[in-house]
């Protein structure tokens, strides 16, 4: 419920306080590099960047031009060699998430794993750890802006949130250009490239699971990971959304996410959902599972569960 | 004659007296500096505006839900004139076209401003880009916007066209396309409320009676603009305005303010009964949360501004007595203005679908970007009423109007 973020939550309209403070000076300081002529672009990537058609509608021959121009522009913007791919869904899967609330402690490693793996603008999360009264899922007196050096605090309990991949996303719905759609293995993705920034999915979503480019992301070279996915965690341009895309560049290759990776108290459980033998299947069937706001049947492919 | 058509509303265009230039200019300036900031905008992202993750909508929104509904008030002189044939009210319907084309492009401004890539905006269309229609309600909302727009300009333009070449129109080319216009109109507005109520993650907008008090607000702001907006031109151009147009738009103006503050009260009444967490927008709003209290002088001020509107309104004294009358019309414009702008989108946004708090208010850029849209806005209106409305006075000069029926 606090209003003023803790040290470790520089947050948006914090970071436009600064901004004001000394940013404009900072950024009239240094024209050359980041206003040169197209961008710092070639003429040639600065026409294929503004004609480049939706995703879904390329031919294989316009993908591979498309990747091999995202990772030249990485590499201009920040001198870091990426590889963007576009590795396929996978037959007969559909991933889905578990979370046991029980063994949630709040140290928000889970949120700092996703910024690094994920090139996050460094002050945006995709998790949000929900700090919660005992016995109450009241969602207004939940603090987001704990201090996770403290925890876990008495008479608490933790919440993390992040998107829930609902199988039938009022942010699909909502978006005017398709921009953003569900893939064959239950992942809400965003063309990055084809979004108009209207901001209307991150009004239809419930979960606060959708976040803006408000400016240029905040993201230095050496901390690029350079393992990237068309369709996930390649550097992002200003003015659009983007969302947790369950770390599309691993899991298609059937590697965890990298937020289950980090738990230190193994609270979290992700996998094929479609799969009878998974241990996510095992936690579906055999626990007392719930999921958040159920009933604006959204369809959620992310449960909360207890140990008892 | 098309050519000469388009050259004397040109001719228009260039000839007036001095204030006339002065109008322009003081416009231009205005433009300008809106111009000026939304390249600052354009430069840096929308970071330079006071809007966040947790409220994504603000300023720009705000301005744009109020203008679709003064666009659709358009139907309250169509619906007099056409359907049930008043000849005073179909001498003045042009000139609330024109207010309409007017508000719509305006509301399309107010989005483009807020677009975070309107580099992408081809992206919207059909065949070139992907356009999500019918499933997403934004999609609605630009089909049943330009297509307000391009009837309210085809019906505007062939009537005009028409008197220009001192004819009369032929009721039966046109006469289908007004009655369509006049569904368009309520649907623009309908479908801007659905672009809200159809969220079941926003509670403060998810209700049925979203779309009622939509089109009863914008049946009190649209004529009451209208009123004002009429006697401007009146005594500019000196176009004729019978009083029963006036007396007629005041009484449309008085029932709609009352059904207005009628579902106000049953939606506080719903709301607040029974209070859960459905209501913290509401609290929020008119109470304050928490100890966040922005948009409280706001709401009260409308409220109370409305209030004394619907008050000089229903006294008949009152309502004729011209300055009274003017009076309870800006109060209605600035009372809707806040009540179908800022809180309306803002509330939805606070608390957020997790229960943050963090509010809201513009900030200096969207005020000037804002600025500038309502200064291009003016400019439109300025100069498509001084195009047409000479043409309309010439036709009515056979009216013989006698010196009491006109204001």
């Amino acid at each position: 419920m606090s209003r003023k973020p803790s040290d470790s939550h520089i947050d948006h309209y914090r970071r436009r306080f600064l901004k004001g403070l000394g940013g404009a000076v900072a950024a009239a300081a240094t024209p050359g590099t980041a206003r040169a002529a197209w961008g710092g672009n070639t003429l040639a990537d600065t026409f294929a960047d503004l004609f480049q058609d939706h995703y879904q509608r390329m031919t294989p021959e316009e993908i591979a031009d498309t990747l091999a121009r995202i990772e030249r522009k990485a590499k201009r913007r920040y001198g870091t060699n990426i590889t963007c791919k576009n590795t396929p869904p996978q037959d007969g899967v559909v991933y889905g998430y578990a979370l046991n609330i029980s063994k949630c402690r709040g140290y928000r490693e889970c949120v700092s794993a996703c910024m690094l793996e994920n090139n996050l603008s460094r002050d945006m999360r995709y998790i949000q750890v929900l700090e919660m009264d005992n016995g109450s899922l009241n969602f207004e007196k939940a603090d987001r802006y704990y201090d996770h050096r403290t925890v876990p605090a008495k008479g608490k309990y933790y919440l993390p949130i992040q998107c829930m991949h609902c199988d039938d996303a009022p942010c699909v719905k909502a978006c005017p250009v398709e921009a953003t759609w569900t893939e064959p293995d239950g992942i809400v993705v965003v063309d990055y490239d084809w979004c108009i920034g209207c901001r209307y999915c991150m009004i239809a979503c419930p979960y606060e699971a959708r976040h803006f480019n408000w400016g240029k992301p905040d993201l230095t070279a050496g901390e690029i990971n350079p393992d990237t996915h068309f369709l996930g965690n390649r550097p992002r341009p200003t003015g659009v959304v983007e969302k947790c895309h369950f770390c599309i560049q691993r899991t298609r290759e059937n590697r965890q996410p990298a937020c289950q990776e980090a738990c230190p108290t193994g609270a979290r459980i992700f996998g094929n959902i479609l799969d009878p033998n998974s241990e996510i299947r095992y936690v579906l069937e055999n626990k007392a599972v719930f999921r958040l706001k159920e009933d604006l049947g959204t369809e959620p492919k992310f449960w909360y569960f207890h140990d008892n | 004659m098309l050519f000469r058509f388009i050259k004397y509303a040109f001719g228009q265009l260039i000839r007036g007296p001095l204030a006339y230039w002065l109008w322009l200019a003081l416009l231009g300036c205005g433009i300008v500096f809106g111009g000026w900031h939304y390249y600052g905008q354009l430069r840096d992202g929308l970071i330079v505006t006071n809007m966040s993750d947790q409220v994504a909508w603000g300023f720009y929104i705000s301005n744009f839900t109020f203008l679709v509904g003064v666009a659709a008030a358009a139907v309250m002189l169509a619906i007099p004139a056409y359907i049930f044939d008043r000849r005073d009210i179909k001498d003045v319907v042009l000139m609330g076209d024109t207010m309409a084309v007017t508000a719509v492009i305006m509301a399309m401004l107010f989005i483009m401003v807020d677009l975070g890539r309107p580099d992408r905006i081809w992206h919207l269309i059909p065949g070139i880009g992907r356009f999500h229609f019918p499933a997403s309600m934004l999609a609605w909302d630009v089909v049943v916007l330009s297509g307000y727009l391009m009837l309210n300009l085809g019906i505007s333009f062939y009537i005009l066209y028409n008197h220009f070449q001192d004819k009369q129109p032929v009721v039966s080319r046109y006469f289908p396309f007004v009655i369509l216009a006049i569904f368009w109109a309520i649907s623009i507005h309908t479908v801007t409320a659905f672009l809200y109520s159809s969220n079941p993650g926003r509670p403060y907008w998810h209700t049925a009676l979203l779309a009622p008090r939509f089109i009863a607000s914008a049946f009190a702001s649209g004529p009451a603009l209208m009123i004002i907006g009429f006697q401007i031109i009146k005594r500019v151009i000196g176009y004729p305005i019978s009083k029963s147009v006036i007396s007629l738009l005041a009484i449309i103006i008085a029932f709609a303010l009352q059904v207005t503050l009628f579902f106000i009260g049953t939606e506080i009444f719903t709301e607040f009964y029974n209070e859960g967490a459905h209501a913290a927008s509401f609290r929020y709003l008119y109470f304050g949360l928490d100890g966040a209290t922005a948009l409280q002088p706001w709401i009260w001020t409308s409220l109370i501004m409305l209030v004394i509107a619907t008050l000089i309104l229903m006294i008949h004294r009152l309502r004729n007595n011209m300055f009274l009358l003017n009076v309870a019309c800006v109060l209605t414009i600035i009372g809707v203005w806040i009540e179908k702008g800022m809180g309306l989108v803002i509330p939805g946004s606070v608390p957020t679908p997790l229960g943050e708090i963090l509010e809201y208010l513009p900030n200096a850029t969207e005020v000037s970007i804002s600025i500038g849209i309502w200064c291009i806005g003016f400019l439109v209106f300025t100069l498509l009423a001084k195009a047409a409305a000479p043409i309309e006075c010439k036709m009515l000069e056979n009216r013989h109007f006698s010196k009491e029926e006109l204001i």
